[in-house]
């Protein structure tokens, strides 16, 4: 009698396999398949493109550097972010214009913000180098040396991330009860141990969330890479999105960078899922 | 149906209106155009006016702007005012074009009608291309093209692309450097030989490391020896090739450069290939801070920037150094490409010795276009090429550095062009003019791997030679790795397949 109710059902349903499940279960089909540029269509070829990934050093290569890139940029973002939101999360001078401002970075276009760091680290003309230069450090080779060429692609995600970091914990910190620290006060505890002993541990929760959010998002690098250096030099910055790029977009390998596309999104699941557990024991322990 | 004597009448009017409309047309004024005067012929602002193409859409697809999206676009304008059409151009950056162009053809979309592209992407484009009818190879405008941009534009004896551009690479330098007694001695000084302009890639790396990280033109800032395209994916294999060629692409051994035509083997890493990476990477040390990762836009504000003393690839860096505004205007020359006074002989297995330094010009890349096989407009669109591509139109384009559009045409050799359009010194339009002529009239050329997959293997040799440049690898391993790539690709795409695609390649580099 009731069954009808599933009809109603059904237009978000369609909706649903539309929009999220048809393009994963394409893909799924086209990595069995060797689409490229000289055979088009959905062939049939079993397992040959994961076969061929295993042995496929530069992307393991790619992956390896980017869990590495990913970790540490979000740790130093993680960071950064909270000690910006404490700066302001107290009565200072000027706190509405420095919330805002911190966001700035956060709200412009990452490929547009590349471009623009791309110039700054420019070696013969970008400002960046006359400035060090005048500092007493000397110029270095940001973009054609491979541990500058990292740190420059570490220091515009930071730059770019942080705010968001910053954003997430601030509004955590608001919304902190007071009687925690009344308590804390009333028991004689310092600034540090407040925030070891309170803040910290109360911030574990949104923490968790915001630190998840920025990994899934950092696992994604690809504009920041095309804009900067384009892997280089060498392969020394090449993360998987941006290689899996290379070989779907300009060497028009569909199948294959399906096959690669897939097995990243199956590592990150595992590991994401992984991360987020440890991180939720932790705080659940706390 | 049956034809009445009204529609013969009718189509007798027609056609009467059709012969006589360029004729009245040809007293019309179309400098509001931009261009100094039509030029009477099949493709002119005339004749294109006098059609009538009212309540049919044309759809093209074109790199962003401005690097010929401009004049796609501007040239869709004047199409769409003088015969009615409606023109669609869709602009897309250089990493999405391929695929932005491949993924309809492969689904058997007709999504554009005229395509804009890279010429190298012929050896993956052609199954879908129309032909170019005869009455156009017949127009003024493409019988004057040079055999060598017609030879580009074949496939398999069918000419499937619309030239629209050349392009080659070619040596840049300071010319007022070169000509600077103090400069000269300062040079005889360091290496104990005179100043010229380098004939072989060692005495290029030469002169590069004697005037690099000095004030050569007195400005008060640092200048360097030279700018080069080296970043992975911004074009470099190109800037390799032209390095490598006169090495490995010796002028008696016919067959291939890249493969062995009968056999199929890379010969990315044979003694020629591996001497032009060695040179390449000894040359990091004379180019700017920064140099080596140096995309195509670096090195044009580099060397048109006035920041070093030579430069190679495109024509857009000597176009930078000859605007109205450049500090260096008239003070460079071209010149075709070093060579090698030893170059490798793959038949005997040795270095033979050229006394006089064997050249190999790099005929590389050149923006291409053609009609899809599945428009339903090939008419229109076949109009709109011939009109973007008529005498006055490219006279006129040439002009706009930032167009992309380059020399292909025989009228578009002359100097006096140069000198009294663009108004460069007669000794500048001249170098210009006549290395040009040189490249297109010489022997040995190297032309691009327009075979299918042409992306992969460009992007394989591109990873190679990063690695070397970069020291993660010595230039024999980097290309070894290199030479195991390609020989997989053609293992995956079929030895055949890749053969006949490039036997064009070989044929026109063994004309």
């Amino acid at each position: 009698m009731y069954r009808q109710k599933y009809l109603f059902l059904l237009p978000g349903l369609l909706v649903l396999v539309a929009i999220i499940l048809f393009p994963l279960l394409f893909t799924i089909r086209v990595s069995f398949s060797s689409w490229d540029v000289y055979n088009p269509g959905l062939n049939w070829i079993g397992g040959d493109n994961f076969t061929r990934l295993l042995a496929d050093s530069r992307y393991w290569q790619a992956l390896v550097r980017l869990s590495l890139l990913t970790l540490a940029t979000v740790t130093l973002q993680y960071v950064l972010g909270f000690g910006l939101a404490l700066l302001v999360w107290r009565d200072i001078a000027a706190r509405r214009l420095f919330r805002v401002l911190f966001l700035v970075p956060m709200m412009t276009t990452p490929v547009v913000m590349s471009v623009i760091w791309r110039t700054i680290f420019h070696e013969s003309l970008g400002p960046l180098n006359p400035i060090l230069d005048a500092l007493g450090i000397g110029a270095q080779p940001w973009l054609s040396q491979a541990g500058h060429a990292l740190a420059a692609v570490m220091i515009v995600e930071i730059w770019q991330w942080t705010p968001f970091m910053f954003l997430m914990l601030l509004a955590g910190l608001l919304s902190l009860p007071q009687e925690p620290y009344l308590a804390a006060r009333i028991d004689g505890a310092g600034p540090i141990r407040t925030f070891l002993s309170v803040t910290f541990p109360m911030m574990a929760a949104i923490s968790t969330g915001a630190i998840l959010i920025r990994l899934i998002e950092a696992s994604k690098l690809m504009e920041t890479i095309y804009v900067l250096t384009s892997g280089g030099p060498g392969t020394s910055t090449e993360t998987t999105s941006y290689y899996i790029y290379i070989r779907g977009m300009r060497d028009f390998q569909i199948g294959y960078s399906a096959a690669l596309s897939l097995t990243y999104l199956v590592v990150m699941i595992v590991s994401l899922t992984v991360i987020a557990k440890a991180l939720t024991r932790m705080v659940v322990k706390d | 149906m049956t034809t009445t004597k009204t529609t013969v009448l009718k189509r007798a009017l027609y056609a009467a209106t059709a012969l006589c409309l360029p004729a009245a047309a040809m007293a019309q004024d179309y400098s509001s155009y931009g261009i100094k005067e039509d030029v009477p012929g099949a493709c002119s602002f005339a004749a294109i006016d006098a059609k009538d193409y009212s309540g049919r859409t044309l759809n093209i697809i074109t790199h962003a702007i401005p690097v010929i999206g401009e004049p796609t676009a501007l040239h869709a304008q004047q199409f769409q005012e003088l015969t009615g059409a409606t023109v669609n151009v869709v602009h897309v950056p250089f990493g999405d074009l391929f695929q932005r162009i491949m993924i309809p053809f492969q689904t058997g979309q007709a999504a554009y009608d005229v395509l804009f592209y890279a010429s190298l992407w012929l050896g993956d484009f052609n199954p879908y291309f129309a032909e170019v009818p005869q009455s156009y190879q017949d127009s003024s405008g493409m019988m004057s093209v040079t055999p060598t941009y017609k030879g580009v534009a074949t496939w398999n004896g069918k000419m499937l692309q619309y030239t629209m551009d050349g392009d080659r690479h070619y040596l840049k330098y300071r010319a007022d450097v070169f000509e600077n007694p103090e400069m000269q001695a300062m040079f005889k000084e360091k290496t104990g030989r005179d100043l010229t302009v380098p004939a072989t890639w060692e005495e290029y790396n030469e002169v590069a490391a004697a005037f690099n990280d000095m004030d050569f033109d007195g400005d008060g800032q640092p200048n360097f020896g030279s700018a080069e395209v080296t970043k992975r994916d911004d074009l470099m294999f190109s800037a390799f090739i032209s390095r490598v060629a006169p090495y490995a692409k010796h002028p008696d051994v016919k067959g291939g450069f890249f493969f062995d035509l009968e056999t199929m083997t890379p010969l990315v890493n044979t003694p020629g290939w591996v001497h032009g990476l060695e040179l390449f990477v000894e040359a990091q040390k004379s180019m700017p801070p920064g140099g080596t990762s140096f995309g195509l836009g670096d090195e044009i504000f580099s060397f048109g920037g006035g920041q070093t003393l030579m430069s190679y690839s495109w024509d857009d860096a000597f176009i930078q150094a000859m605007q109205e505004d450049s500090p260096i205007r008239n003070k460079v020359a071209a010149a075709i490409l070093p060579g090698a006074h030893e170059v490798w002989n793959r038949d005997t297995g040795a270095w033979d010795h050229f006394d006089e330094p064997n050249r190999a010009p790099y005929v590389t890349w050149g923006w291409s276009s053609a009609v899809a096989a599945n428009s339903q407009n090939q008419d229109m669109a076949f109009d709109y090429l011939c009109f973007f591509a008529n005498e006055a139109n490219t006279l006129s384009d040439l002009q706009i550095g930032r167009f992309g559009v380059n020399p292909y045409r025989d009228t578009h050799f002359d100097p006096a062009f140069y000198e009294t359009e663009m108004g460069w010194d007669a000794a500048v339009a001249e170098s210009y003019a006549t290395t040009l002529r040189d490249i297109d009239g010489g022997a040995n050329q190297v032309f691009d791997l327009r075979v299918p997959g042409v992306g992969e293997f460009m992007s394989s040799l591109a990873a190679g030679v990063a690695r070397a440049m970069s020291g993660e690898a010595s230039a024999q391993e980097a290309l070894d790795g290199v030479a195991a790539e390609w020989g997989q690709i053609v293992d995956r795409i079929g030895a055949d397949r890749v053969r006949a695609a490039y036997a064009n390649v070989v044929a026109l580099e063994d004309r």
